[in-house]
């Protein structure tokens, strides 16, 4: 094919003109217009006279402004460039309006330069997945990542900035990145916020100074640190140096053994003349806040610790006896040696013996180590009488919300399991099944709508699932003759016996003989997004599971106290996905608490009422269990739950969990067992995963 | 390349007549030995539990060779049926034969029966398994109208990985119960170093920074992968580095792209690799 003609400037003239009508006049005609895009090659004409008519449709004006602009624009933008910013240029239209799209439109020189900058810009949220990741990978808990203008860490959550634009390469400066994010780690997991480093810097001249010189000592102790433990990082580190070396009398903050003291030290020595470290990857140091930080979560922790070794002792000898002399009994002994990556591991002894304390324990000893160095005397001291408990609040009369059962319909009693007593309390939950008030069944739609690409996937995932062929063999008829009947009907035959006349394979689709019961949190803290994205879960379930033909039943949880538990019906197990029960997911609205037994006491009952081999209780959820008064919150609320799901297994049903809580390691495994349930950690991400997850458990 | 190709033709075994002569390499990480030779010097059925690649069939290699008698292995699946088990007629020369299946083959040989995976088989498989993990012993041919009893060098063996969250892939009661279960889980730090050093060869400062990256691995579990990294898979990245491969690549190759195919997760993975090599 020839390469189209050029366009004549009459022609164009003549283009323009049509769409660009409305803002041209006697004194502002496109003959300038045309002109200057005459000369150009014919695609690059296209593809101006193409935008000119997308853009006009918006505005004629922008058409206009970005008609004069786009002659000089093509000449220094590529086809892909040029695009992004017309399209930059109508976002700023649709949301200030026509003065900041013209200003993009004239600006283009601008525009070109950070479109060049922008290809080695790395941004946090591109990258907070994969550090996340790292970071849980190299720390053995999920460490929580943030934005902030200089990079620090208050020991909990470490801050990085928004964007990365050192350097021209994006790789290195994802680098950068990394190795923020591990120097931060090492601040915590070497333990610079050990040493009070305020009272430290207080005593030089210039505090602010100080604290930056014994930063970059920090640093070059923490990298040394590094190196030992990753090797590879630390070289990535070197190259972002860029040729700058430490000063050679830090060469003993190098030795393994060298700890923020020695750094404290040698800042006296270099404080006069030496010159703080300007390379990248130099976190801030903000002691203030990472010691508010550590005050809190020490105290915590001291507070856990003491608890669960009076626990560990109430296990051992029964709640009954005396407990003389507690503080002499526990200790801790130190390995011979300490692991390089700091990981070392101390052993709980009781009585001189070693004992194996239960997973949460070790890991708070793990982070007590950390903050400390060693598990002080005064931790091992197991919590008394007085302070076992943690402090009760929000001390109300349950009988405020009394709502006269006893003359009420419909309301049905659970009993409740007490962990201390060992006992149920009779009869000690009234609950109420309500109806959810219908929202604007618009959202399913819309829903829908937005993930139109997946849902698509989902169903044919599900359609696949479905169709998941069974061999049946001996049949009357079918696609293909069963060998094995055949020998057998011929050694039948052969014998003297009847043929049988059952001689054929069919293909058959399996029996999913399963129904399955979703409880869905209605808690107030689901209020806003987590709330929206639950729905988007139960509208995208929704539909692979009318595609499967799975049985299934959704209902809603929520209440406040023992006298006011609540179930809100959704979906029966014999309604059908209607119009109605669309409108019911929709108006589904965050309630008050989550008295989570009695809600699965109650719907384990439902579920035993359908006839099915398996049967599946699946819980969203988004925190443990926790209500109003009755110190439901914490062990009382964990263990009632774990009992009800108990007592649902004992019945036949497979209970599952679906979390978005972040600490859900801590009590899920317990309440669910080991493998029944899942965590989904970034809630945008919940109404694909629900579905995702349902397949997986279902197959 | 040298210049003679390999034969084209693989050795032919029989399992029932085949011995494991070279000792396989094996670890011991508690007590599974002792308490699998006093499983099978009472008759009992043993059941292996633990995540994929920890060294469950290495195990049961190990175990054959320990006590002299052939491992006839059967990797279930959810089309395997109770007569795959058992054996089924044939016709040669117009004439039905009887073929044995491989758990009756392994009755009549006395061997070792390891039924890999059994939760993908078939619900009916269980039929024949239950009459020979009791006391009874047996195994039912139907077909035949027969009855085959165990000889008391049989064992009965069967592996079983129990983090899967399947609620249709669980063994039932009555089946568990009937066995004992030998735990498996990843070996310690020490006794996992000595296992790719011995299997691979590669030096003790590299295999060290394998077993970190798998712990890495591991305490990703729950938080985007399903399964950690094995030590089977640290023995084929260590293999690769052996073979020459840069170690950068042979984890990409070996650890993150056999853990997860999500795009974050591989380059969290790599990226944990890259910071230890």
């Amino acid at each position: 094919m020839t390469a189209a003609v050029r366009l004549s400037a009459d022609a164009l003239e003549e283009r323009l003109d049509e769409t660009l009508d409305p803002v041209l006049s006697s004194r502002r005609t496109a003959t300038g217009l045309a002109a200057a895009i005459a000369p150009l090659a014919r695609e690059s004409q296209d593809f101006i006279l193409n935008w000119v008519a997308i853009i006009a449709r918006t505005n004629a004006e922008m058409a206009y402004q970005f008609a004069a602009a786009a002659p000089g624009a093509l000449a220094r933008l590529d086809p892909a460039t040029a695009e992004a910013w017309i399209i930059t240029a109508m976002d700023a239209y649709d949301r200030d309006g026509l003065y900041r799209a013209s200003a993009l439109f004239k600006n283009v020189a601008e525009f070109a330069s950070t479109a060049r900058e922008s290809a080695a810009v790395v941004a946090f949220e591109d990258v907070a997945q994969i550090l996340q990741l790292f970071l849980c990978g190299l720390a053995g808990r999920r460490l929580s990542l943030d934005t902030a203008i200089h990079a620090y860490t208050d020991t909990e959550t470490l801050y990085l900035p928004s964007r990365m634009a050192l350097h021209s390469d994006r790789n290195k400066n994802f680098f950068v990145y990394k190795a923020l994010a591990t120097v931060m780690w090492a601040q915590g997991c070497f333990g610079t916020f050990n040493a009070d480093l305020d009272a430290a810097c207080s005593a030089y001249a210039d505090p602010a100074r100080a604290l930056e010189l014994l930063n970059t000592l920090e640093t070059i102790r923490l990298e040394a640190c590094i190196a030992r433990a990753l090797p590879g990082l630390a070289r990535e580190m070197r190259e972002l140096r860029d040729g700058e070396t430490d000063d050679p009398r830090c060469a003993s903050l190098t030795a393994a053994s060298a700890t923020v003291n020695d750094s404290i030290a040698l800042l006296a020595r270099v404080y006069p003349d030496m010159a703080p470290a300007r390379h990248s990857y130099l976190p801030v140091l903000q002691p203030d806040q990472a010691a508010a930080v550590r005050k809190a979560r020490m105290a915590k922790e001291k507070d856990e610790f003491q608890s669960a070794l009076a626990q560990l002792l109430e296990e051992k000898y029964g709640s009954s006896s005396p407990q003389p002399q507690l503080d002499e009994r526990f200790s801790v002994q130190a390995p011979d040696q300490p692991a390089e990556n700091g990981n070392a591991s101390h052993t709980l002894m009781l009585d001189g013996k070693p004992v194996a304390p239960p997973e949460n324990v070790s890991q708070l000893m793990d982070s007590i180590l950390q903050d400390l160095g060693e598990i002080p005397d005064d931790y091992l001291a197991a919590a008394g009488d007085g302070g076992y408990r943690q402090p009760q609040r929000d001390r109300q009369d349950p009988a405020d919300v009394w709502k006269g059962v006893y003359h009420e319909q419909g309301a049905y009693f659970y009993n409740e399991w007490d962990c201390r007593r060992r006992h149920y309390r009779k009869n000690w939950c009234v609950l109420r099944e309500l109806d959810v008030h219908p929202g604007n069944a618009a959202f399913v739609a819309a829903t829908l709508a937005k993930y139109a690409p997946q849902v698509t996937q989902l169903k044919r995932t599900f359609e696949l699932l479905r169709g998941e062929d069974k061999l049946l063999k001996k049949q009357p008829y079918g696609d293909d003759i069963d060998l094995d009947a055949v020998i057998a009907a011929y050694a039948d035959m052969k014998s003297g016996m009847e043929l049988s006349e059952r001689l054929h394979i069919k293909r058959n689709k399996t029996e999913r003989d399963l129904a399955v019961m979703l409880m869905v949190d209605m808690s107030g803290s689901t209020k806003g997004w987590i709330n929206d994205a639950e729905r988007e879960a139960l509208v995208m379930l929704c539909e692979a599971l009318e595609v499967l033909g799975d049985r299934y039943a959704i209902y809603g949880f929520s209440g406040t106290t023992r006298k006011r538990c609540e179930i809100f019906r959704i979906k029966r197990f014999d309604e059908p996905y209607s119009g109605l029960v669309k409108s019911r997911i929709a108006g589904i609205q965050p309630q008050d608490y989550t008295r989570m037994g009695v809600a699965i006491r109650h719907l384990t009952t439902l579920l035993n009422q359908v006839e099915a081999r398996t049967k599946l209780l699946i819980t969203l959820s988004d925190g443990k269990p926790d209500d109003y008064s009755d110190n439901y919150r914490g062990e009382y609320g964990i263990e009632d739950t774990r009992q009800a799901l108990i007592e649902a297994h004992r019945t036949g049903i497979k209970p599952f969990c679906i979390t978005i809580d972040r600490e859900a390691r801590d009590y899920l495994p317990h309440m669910y067992g080991q493998v029944n349930w899942a965590l989904i950690d970034d809630i945008a991400r919940l109404p694909l995963k629900v579905a995702d997850i349902y397949r997986r458990l279902t197959t | 390349m040298t210049s003679k190709t390999a034969p084209l033709h693989a050795k032919v075994l029989k399992p029932e007549s085949h011995l494991i002569r070279k000792k396989p390499y094996y670890e011991p990480v508690g007590g599974e030995i002792a308490l699998f030779e006093a499983a099978y010097a009472s008759q009992i059925p043993v059941l292996l539990k633990g995540p994929t690649g920890c060294g469950k069939t290495r195990f049961m290699e190990y175990m054959a060779w320990r006590l002299k008698r052939p491992l006839i292995t059967v990797s279930c699946h959810d089309d395997l049926t109770a007569s795959d088990l058992v054996g089924r007629y044939l016709i040669t020369n117009n004439e039905t034969v009887w073929v044995d299946g491989p758990l009756a083959r392994a009755v009549r040989c006395g061997g070792i029966c390891y039924l890999d995976e059994v939760v993908e088989a078939r619900k009916d498989t269980t039929v024949v398994i239950h009459p020979l993990a009791d006391d009874r012993r047996i195994l039912p041919m139907e077909k035949r109208g027969e009855l085959l009893q165990a000889p008391k060098e049989f064992v009965l063996t069967m592996s079983y990985n129990p983090g899967y969250q399947s609620v249709l892939k669980e063994l039932k009661q009555s089946t568990r119960q009937r066995f004992v279960a030998i735990e498996f889980s990843y070996p310690e730090a020490e006794l996992e170093r000595k296992i790719i050093m011995t299997e691979t060869g590669l030096d003790a400062g590299t295999a060290d920074k394998l077993i970190r990256l798998a712990h890495m691995t591991r305490n990703l579990k729950g938080n985007g992968l399903d399964e950690g990294a094995s030590t089977r898979l640290l023995v084929h990245a260590a293999k690769l580095m052996a073979r020459g491969i840069a170690p950068r690549a042979a984890c990409s190759g070996a650890v993150a792209e056999a853990l997860s195919d999500d795009p974050e997760m591989l380059r969290a993975i790599n990226e944990l690799a890259s910071s230890l090599f």
